[in-house]
Parts: C-alpha cells; structure tokens; sequence
C-alpha cells in the first residue's frame, strides 16, 4: 500500500507522522510506503507572523528543518508537484519524477494573492509571508501618527487575525506613547466586526473601550496608493496614511492548473475528507473548500480524523470516524491577555473573559506546536 | 444565463454564509447566478443587505426544512 502526501504544511506533516505511527509495523512489514513530499525543507510555524510584524518575534524563530519533524519512516522528498494524474493514480513533480499511490493525501495549503487586488502591493502592510511581516514592522516603527485603516480581502486565512490585529494597533502605539496620535479604524466585509457572531458580540465592546472605530460590509476593491485612498466594491473611498491589509487568499497554483478546484480549494466531503468524486484522494487543511475556518488549528484536527481513519482502512478496511468542524482559535486580546473560539459545525463558540493565563498559555502553545505538528500533542 | 450555481453553507460559524457567498462573488463574472444555502437565521437579513449595498441582483430566498434557499445574481 503507497500513500502519499503532498504538501508538508501543519496538514500533511500531522497526517505522515499520524501515519508513520499508526501503521509502524505494517511498514517494517514492507506492506506499507509512506512518502511525502513538499515544495520546502523548512516548515513555518505561521501564527507567528504575526508576532513578527510588532517586533515581538524575528523570523528565525519561526522554522525548524521539516526532516528533524518527520518520523524516520516517511521518505521525503523537498520536490513539490507540478501535475496531478489522479486518472492514474499519480503526481508528477517539479524534478519530472513520476511518484504512485494508492492512496493520495493533498494538503498543499494556500498563499495570499495581495497582486489580485490593484495597489495593494504598493499601498498596503501585511504580514502573512516571512518579507511582508518584517517589512510591516519596520514601516510600524517609522509611523509617527494619522489614520490607520485595517481591511480584510475574502478569503482569507486565520479569520482572527483581524480581530488581534487590532488589540496588537493598540498595545504596540500605547507602548510607544503615540496612541493619541494615531486614529485605529477596521473594515469588514460582513455587516458585523467578526464572522463568528459570538466574537463580534466580545469584540465589539472591547473595540468601543479602546476607542476602535469600525465600519461594516466594506469590501476591498482597489488601493490608489499614490493617493492613499482605498476603495471599496461598496463604492466608498477610504483616506489613509498607513494601510494594513488581510490579503485575499488562493489555493495553490498547481490545483487550479490541473481544475482540481475553483479557486484552488477542492471539492472536498465535509465528514469524511474525500476529494469528491475520488475514492483514494483526500483533502486536509486549507486546501479543501469546506465552509470551515482556514487555520492550522482545523488542519490539525482534520489530519487526525484522517489519519486515524486512513489507517483504520489499511487495518480493517472501513474507516472510524467523521470529521465534525472541530476548531480551536486562540484570541490575542491585547494588554497581554488572550481567549479562545472553540466551535464545530453544529456548535458556535462560548467566548470567555479574556485572561493573563491564556495568553501565557497561547505563548507557551508557540514552542508546542513543534510537539503538536510531530503528531505527539 | 449560465447555469446557477450551488453554494453549500450550510452548518458553518466560520467563515459563515455571507462571506462565504462574497468569496464565490469575487470569483465570478457579471451574470453569474448563486444558490446559497444556509442553516443560519441571519442570512435572511445580511445577505440582502450586502447585496443591495454592493449592486447585486436579490432573485429569490425561502425557507425550505429548516434551510435558507437565497439565490443572486452578480451585476458588477
């Protein structure tokens, strides 16, 4: 039995290791080979980015050699693909290697798309690759005062990471002593603060404390960066003197290439995780189009259920158990506290106060996730 | 006409309906026409709202088992 995994993101890396455990004798049988392979032989710890852009984190901090967390079983290869054959039950990749499977795991996660928007790569910060993040900060440090408008593209990853955004504005101008100088507003697509109404229930009193301004179904269209202004698809037009951004996001290249899924998200069963329409092909994390959260948390949680039931296939050729929307979203909330959303697809989260504990439990969850993303935690 | 497309948001939190809806609209081309599907007792009131505010075409919306049927049209 061959299994593939193809993308060594938070994902792909829980599903090998998962795997590589579950189905140890099996492989020391030569029954089983788990292979994977991956566009990078680093892997990012991605919620640090944003720690990144306020200079709480550098960048270094953020990898660890994707081989040091692999189970010594799994044979990796850094050389991503470039065709799905799913006909055939093969991939073919960037080295013109042809690799076979029986079974196919595609977690190759998906990257912001900032240049789908007009301006926004010259007008706008963000922080969602290692450069921008850096870049970001750095244009932080220089901002001595004005209007900071905060917008948000559809889709986009990690749905909180407007919401801390915000409360990390307002810490970081505070510590500066330059809070009053410098006017915070948010913009979001929908007509509340946050997609999740529970969260935008917390967040918005919290927002009116800290004297946060927000306007609601705003929709980004365009950036006149030469003008500072940003327009919306509602037709309204926003001055600014500094422009954070949410970038739009896509799956990647490869998967709209070879029309495995508009948009580069797969048609994706909401339980079970097959790709639909393909028996032996199944889809973890941002790659899927599940109307669930693009986080790592979800990818985590899928790639257990999917572990557990490929292996569960190999052993006893039925699998265990669906995937139930599982997330957990830890929430910065400024001033060194955080909460968390935890939520499925049937129940919504029950936001509580947020705490000192849970922030120091989010930076503790920093260093864990190594354990986590091993398949350990 | 091309044919109307279905949009399955049905038990969702996050990203919810409406986003998910404008995801699809960003994607899309002048004409094409959206069946969302959506369990959540807001949309019925969010999802007209954005699409009169953004210029958008409302077709239809009813409530069928418990399941929100709101179909539009993109018309910019």
């Amino acid at each position: 039995m061959r299994i593939l995994v193809v993308g060594g993101g938070t994902a792909g890396t829980i599903v090998a290791n998962n795997l590589a455990r579950r189905l140890a004798a099996e492989t020391r049988a030569g029954k089983v080979r788990l292979t994977m392979l991956s566009a990078s032989d680093r892997h990012m710890y991605q919620p640090g980015l944003l720690y990144v852009a306020f200079g709480q984190m550098t960048p270094d901090q953020l990898y660890r050699d994707q081989a040091s967390l692999l189970e010594p079983s799994i044979d990796f290869h850094v050389d991503p693909v470039k065709q799905f054959m799913l006909d055939k039950n093969q991939v073919r990749t960037e080295s013109g290697k042809v690799h076979e499977y029986d079974i196919l795991v595609i977690a190759t996660g998906s990257r912001m798309v900032p240049e789908e928007t007009p301006g926004m790569n010259e007008g706008a910060e963000f922080f969602y690759t290692e450069a921008s993040a850096v870049k970001m900060f750095k244009r932080l440090r220089e901002f001595q005062g004005g209007r900071v408008a905060v917008a948000v593209g559809v889709p986009h990853k990690c749905p909180i990471a407007p919401i801390e955004v915000m409360f990390a504005l307002d810490d970081y101008f505070k510590a500066r002593g330059i809070r009053d100088k410098v006017q915070l507003k948010y913009y979001y697509p929908i007509g509340r603060i946050h997609t999740i109404e529970n969260v935008a229930t917390w967040a918005k009193p919290e927002f009116d404390r800290l004297g946060i301004e927000y306007e609601t179904l705003f929709n980004i269209k365009e950036v006149d960066a030469k003008n500072k202004i940003l327009k919306s698809e509602e037709d309204i037009d926003v001055e600014y003197d500094l422009l954070i951004v949410i970038p739009q996001h896509r799956g990647m290249e490869v998967v709209e290439r070879d029309n495995l899924g508009e948009g580069g998200w797969i048609p994706t069963d909401r339980y079970s995780l097959a790709m639909k329409g393909h028996d032996n092909v199944y889809v973890v994390g941002d790659t899927t189009n599940l109307p669930v959260s693009k986080t790592g948390s979800a990818a985590h949680f899928q790639a257990e259920t999917l572990s557990e039931n490929i292996a569960s296939i190999i052993k006893i050729g039925a699998p265990v158990k669906d995937y139930d929307g599982k997330v957990y979203c830890f929430i910065e909330a400024g001033h060194e506290r955080a909460t968390y959303a935890m939520f499925n697809y049937l129940n919504p989260p029950d936001l509580k106060p947020p705490s000192k504990p849970m922030h120091w439990f989010k930076l503790s969850y920093n260093q864990m996730y190594w354990t986590s993303v091993r398949g350990l935690l | 006409m091309s044919e109307i497309r279905i949009i399955d948001a049905r038990d969702t939190f996050c990203p919810g309906p409406l986003m998910e809806l404008i995801s699809y609209m960003k994607r899309a081309s002048v004409g094409d026409e959206f069946e969302l599907l959506s369990t959540d007792k807001g949309s019925i009131n969010d999802i007209p709202e954005w699409i009169k505010k953004v210029g958008h075409e409302m077709l239809s919306s009813e409530q069928v088992e418990g399941v929100w049927h709101i179909k539009v049209r993109k018309a910019k």
